[in-house]
């Protein structure tokens, strides 16, 4: 297989059309999230006026109205809807998202910038690893339905399956900070440390401290790809070419690595590209349980402290990386499958 | 349907305890209408109870007793997990089957929605919303919410069932026949999807109440009315843990991890048993 036999020229057509198709998807995801918090009854401006009241500052109403006209126009809401939505989108093109109320004046895209790292080391690595795990314990599972092991991989998984991740993570925190005392409980590092990427007892304490969540994550992951590849190959080996290489004598091995497992990658593949848009949900609970300063706590705290800016900013680079990640399993998809190359 | 039944329960491990957890949860929703107590009324009982014969699950810091807690905390969770389930199914079915069926720009752009619901980031939103309309909040809305957020991944689904169906033969000769495309669509086409509707109806239903347990963990639900994930918040807020009384923190997440492999398991074997290739494998005919 060639660099030529990849990129042809129907695969530039191909290539465009799914661009095409993403940057609209983008736009329809952030005119979403630009509507909800403009539905919402609650205006963060006259929240926080209502808060500087309510604090008992006895303030003129002269400079209230300065104040609202002022804040207004930080946080873009100025204007017509339509007026708000190109003004939104043309601070946006500058990557400007305004500043974050609760750290004013710091801009919200700094902050969101140094809580990714954790976020994506974190979801990232893990949802690769139970993705490649899964599949070939998946693939060894449904190749060889009626061992022993099987069953019980299989039944660990489907018990695993319909548990609500929240509760997952709470059983495992039990267990294995009170019950049994391995792990500490909150935060991706000692408290008292800085973060100095290059300091080994640093890396070390970021690694026990991330051991917890990354296991939740892995064991929820693996157990989901292993059913789902199992479901696939069990369907696949009944098909006549499988039996047809059987008889001829090919080796095992063979059979399911190059003829089954290849057959039952490309729904996995596709899968693994829509389960990264669940990254950033799930990022929210598992920093939330275990204390990581990612993008899901952060989020929460926007949330909670209504800060406009950073949860758009948060709702937007969640948009924005989760399409992009889509594209690119999409992209890689004809080195997988002769099919869509050729067509 | 009997002979199906006791077929299963002969023969699956799966659908015995997802019968027994059905039976369980059924029981735990009846017995709620016969409670002692009301759904939170404080210092009923003794406080801090370990689990005894009087109180089988224990009693929490607010003199509550967990048992009977757990009966309206389980009926309050089922009744908005098939709510969400149902409500989402109906905008699932129209976009998966129509957009499969019909093709072309229509498909386009229908999935062009999808794919931007797909890839919407929906626990920030949830939070949003439920943090925004707290007041106004209840139950009803959050599960339309849910639905209106929790469709996609499954329209999808549905939909790559329907293209494969539009290629056979019969599908053809409905259309020379002159069927209108809402019969070829419920009549014909349906019956095959409905495994799939099935499944996910059960995935739907388990992910839309663990959605509503981490909203409720995060105490952005109406922490006036138990449901599983109140009465996680409530122990997590007395620090249950911390200050030892284990089975306040043990019964609602002993019985939610029961109660949901029970009806995951439950789904799964009535899958298979659909299935004919795995119906003909478990007689142990070639498949």
């Amino acid at each position: 297989m060639t660099f030529k036999h990849v990129f042809n020229k129907n695969f530039g057509k191909y290539l465009l059309g799914r661009v095409g198709q993403t940057i609209m998807v983008i736009i329809i995801g952030i005119t979403i999230t630009f509507i909800i918090p403009r539905l919402a009854p609650t205006n963060p401006v006259e929240l926080k006026i209502q808060q500087m009241m309510v604090s008992g500052a006895n303030i003129h109403p002269e400079a209230i109205k300065a104040f609202r006209e002022a804040m207004n126009d930080i946080y873009g809401l100025k204007g017509t809807l339509f007026e708000q939505y190109v003004n939104f989108w043309s601070r946006l093109s500058r990557g400007d998202l305004g500043p974050s109320i609760f750290s004013f004046p710091r801009p919200a895209t700094d902050i969101i910038m140094k809580a990714m790292p954790w976020t994506i080391g974190l979801l990232l690595s893990t949802s690769v690893i139970s993705w490649i795990f899964g599949n070939l314990l998946g693939g060894l599972a449904g190749y060889q339905s009626n061992r022993r092991w099987t069953k019980w991989a299989e039944l660990a998984a489907n018990s695993i399956r319909p548990i609500p991740y929240y509760i997952f993570a709470f059983i495992l925190l039990i267990l294995f900070c009170f019950v049994w005392p391995l792990f500490p409980t909150m935060g991706a590092y000692d408290p008292g440390m800085d973060e100095e990427w290059m300091n080994p007892v640093f890396l070390l304490s970021v690694l026990h401290h991330t051991f917890l969540p990354a296991l939740s994550l892995v064991l929820t992951g693996l157990g989901a790809w292993l059913l789902g590849m199992r479901a696939l190959v069990s369907n696949i080996i009944s098909e006549d070419y499988v039996q047809y290489a059987e008889v001829a004598g090919v080796k095992k091995k063979t059979i399911l690595y190059q003829y089954v497992m290849r057959n039952a990658m490309l729904p996995q593949i596709t899968g693994l590209g829509m389960s990264l848009g669940g990254i950033f949900s799930g990022a929210l609970i598992t920093e939330y349980v275990y204390g990581i300063p990612g993008m899901g706590q952060l989020s929460y705290r926007a949330i909670v402290g209504f800060d406009y800016s950073l949860i758009m900013g948060v709702s937007i680079f969640s948009i924005v990386g989760v399409s992009v990640a889509v594209l690119i399993v999409d992209l890689l998809y004809p080195i997988f499958d002769p099919r869509v190359r050729l067509n | 349907m009997i002979n199906a039944f006791t077929g299963l329960w002969k023969t699956s491990g799966y659908f015995r305890f997802g019968i027994v957890a059905v039976v369980f949860a059924v029981v735990m929703v009846v017995l709620s209408f016969f409670s002692p107590y009301k759904p939170m009324e404080s210092y009923a009982v003794a406080a801090d109870a370990p689990p005894s014969l009087e109180n089988w699950f224990g009693t929490t810091s607010r003199g509550q007793d967990l048992f009977w807690q757990m009966t309206f905390a389980l009926r309050n969770s089922l009744a908005f997990g098939i709510i969400t389930a149902l409500l989402s199914r109906i905008i699932a079915i129209f976009v998966g089957m129509y957009s499969g069926y019909k093709g072309g720009w229509f498909d386009k752009v229908l999935m062009s929605v999808n794919d931007s619901f797909v890839i919407m980031p929906v626990l920030p939103i949830l939070l949003l919303l439920n943090f925004l309309l707290r007041d106004q909040m209840n139950w009803f809305y959050m599960s339309l919410m849910m639905a209106l957020l929790g469709w996609a991944w499954d329209a999808r689904l549905i939909r790559s069932q329907v293209l494969s169906l539009k290629e056979r033969v019969f599908s053809e000769t409905a259309v020379f026949c002159g069927m209108p495309t809402r019969k070829i669509i419920f009549r014909e086409h349906m019956p095959y999807v409905l495994p799939v509707l099935f499944s996910t109806t059960i995935n739907n239903l388990l992910w839309s109440i663990g959605m509503e347990v981490t909203l409720s963990i995060l105490g952005l639900t109406n922490l006036n009315n138990p449901t599983i994930g109140v009465v996680i918040f409530w122990a997590n807020q007395h620090q249950a843990m911390i200050s030892g009384s284990w089975w306040w923190v043990a019964a609602p997440v002993i019985v939610t991890v029961f109660v949901f492999t029970g009806f995951y398991l439950l789904s799964v074997s009535i899958n298979e048993f659909i299935d004919p290739r795995t119906r003909l494998r478990m007689k142990g005919g070639a498949a």
